[in-house]
Order: structure tokens, then C-alpha cells, then sequence
């Protein structure tokens, strides 16, 4: 299995943990964390981190080759940068729903988070699109 | 990969462009307080994520990857399972959005997606067969 293939499952298990212990902070409502909406950034976790993540790693290693001689075809460098994009506007994500919450001037934390998910999800999705291909 | 297995990977693609795309204006909104009323937009945003990328990415897969044999093959089933999930998105987008009207449509034609897509999907999940030389 190809290293950005592994590091994509990996981190992706890594969320599936983190999202599931925000699960559980969730069901807990502890009084000191009703101001923070961590609703989303379970859901989030869950969906981006885990779902999204675990499926690029495996596109990555599982779909048709590019071609013989280029297997993972002529942009490669395109999944980690993806894979950075991602983790860093998700991370953003996490940290920046509860700042927010707390500190309404900080919102720019959440459109750069935003702009990078697109970012990476963008990345993902050309580099992928020749490798979906008619066998 | 079969060309209809190739069709439903790429528009799962584009809905996962598009609904992440649409999740980012989202969270511009709530950080910088914008008055776009964008949020109205968040079943969309749904929508796009949960059975434009992930319900069409399990199709795309599955009929790809599962045993394949001529006797098991169901193709017309499977092409109107694309067609119902795809009408059944429009229709619950549609909901979502215009007052008065109503998603339960749209959700059953994506129940008749899925049981288009089990009927098509039952017979290649199957034990492995002994081949015979």
C-alpha cells in the first residue's frame, strides 16, 4: 500500500477516535462546555476525518492505475497537498468552533478552515478523475 | 471498471466539490457574520454530502467490485437507480428550499434508488465459486 495511502487510513482512525470521545463529551453536556458547540465539530470529525479521509486513502490504493508507466499518474505531489489541506482546515475546524463561540472576532479562523477543506477536496477530486476510468 | 460504475465515482465527485464548496461559503458566513442567509442552505449542503458523494460513491464502488457474471448481471436496474437518487436529490434540494413544498417525494424516490440498487446488487453477493478445470 502506497505511504500517502497509509497515512490517509491512519489519521482517518485517528479521527474516527477523536470524533467518537467529542461524541461522548456531546452526550455528557458538562457545565462548563454548554457554550461550546461541539456538535459540529463531532459531526465533522466523523464525516471529514474518518469517512472522507478513509475513502481517499483507499481510492488512493484501490482505484485503476493511471498508466503503467505513471501508476499514480503526472501530479502525485496533488494527494499529499490534499491530504495537508485537509487535516490543517479540519484542525482549524475543531479549534476554531469554540473559538469563536468564546471570541466572535476570531471567525476567520473558520473561513480559512473552510477554504482549505475546498481546497484539498478540489485537489482530491482532479487528481482522481483520470484514474476513474473504463477498464 | 464498467462505464456506469465510471459515471456514478465522477458524480459523486461533483457533489462532493460542490458540497464542500458550499459548506466553506457556510462556515464564511457564520465566521465573519455575514446577512447572506446562506445557513438556509445547510440541507443542501447535506444533501450533497451524505447521498450525492457517499450514497453514489457506494454505488459507483460496489457495482464495480462485487462478483460480476453474465447470468447475476442486472445493468437496468442499476441505471435506474442512478436516475431515482438523482431526481430524489433535486426533489429534496427543492424542498429545502422553496416554502410549501415538500421533501417526503424526493426521499421516496431515493427508497426506490436503494431497493433499484439491492435488486441489482442481490445476486453478486455471493459465496466464492469452486472453479472447475
Amino acid at each position: 500500500m502506497p505511504t500517502i495511502a497509509r497515512w490517509y487510513i491512519k489519521t482517518a482512525l485517528i479521527y474516527l477516535i477523536l470524533a467518537l470521545a467529542t461524541g461522548m463529551l456531546v452526550a455528557l453536556d458538562p457545565a462548563f462546555l454548554r457554550s461550546v458547540p461541539l456538535g459540529p465539530v463531532f459531526i465533522h470529525l466523523f464525516v471529514v476525518g474518518w469517512l472522507t479521509q478513509l475513502i481517499f486513502g483507499v481510492a488512493y490504493w484501490l482505484f485503476p492505475r493511471h498508466s503503467r508507466e505513471r501508476p499514480y499518474g503526472p501530479h502525485p505531489w496533488m494527494v499529499p497537498a490534499s491530504y495537508i489541506f485537509l487535516n490543517a482546515g479540519l484542525l482549524l475546524r475543531v479549534v476554531g468552533e469554540p473559538l469563536h463561540a468564546t471570541y466572535p472576532a476570531w471567525g476567520m479562523v473558520l473561513v480559512v478552515s473552510g477554504l482549505l477543506q475546498a481546497l484539498a477536496v478540489g485537489l482530491y477530486a482532479v487528481y482522481l478523475w483520470p484514474r476513474v476510468k473504463v477498464k | 471498471m464498467p462505464p456506469l460504475s465510471q459515471k456514478l465515482i465522477r458524480i459523486a465527485l461533483c457533489y462532493l466539490v460542490a458540497g464542500i464548496v458550499l459548506g466553506a461559503a457556510l462556515l464564511a458566513e457564520k465566521g465573519l457574520g455575514g446577512t447572506l442567509r446562506l445557513w438556509a442552505l445547510l440541507p443542501i449542503h447535506i444533501e450533497f454530502l451524505f447521498f450525492g458523494w457517499m450514497v453514489h460513491l457506494v454505488f459507483g464502488v460496489a457495482s464495480w467490485i462485487l462478483p460480476r457474471t453474465a447470468a447475476h448481471a442486472r445493468p437496468r436496474a442499476l441505471m435506474l437507480a442512478a436516475l431515482l437518487l438523482n431526481a430524489g436529490i433535486v426533489l429534496v434540494c427543492a424542498g429545502a428550499l422553496m416554502p410549501g413544498f415538500s421533501m417526503a417525494p424526493g426521499r421516496g424516490l431515493e427508497i426506490g434508488a436503494v431497493a433499484a440498487f439491492a435488486f441489482h446488487l442481490w445476486p453478486r453477493v455471493r459465496p466464492f465459486m469452486r472453479h472447475v478445470h
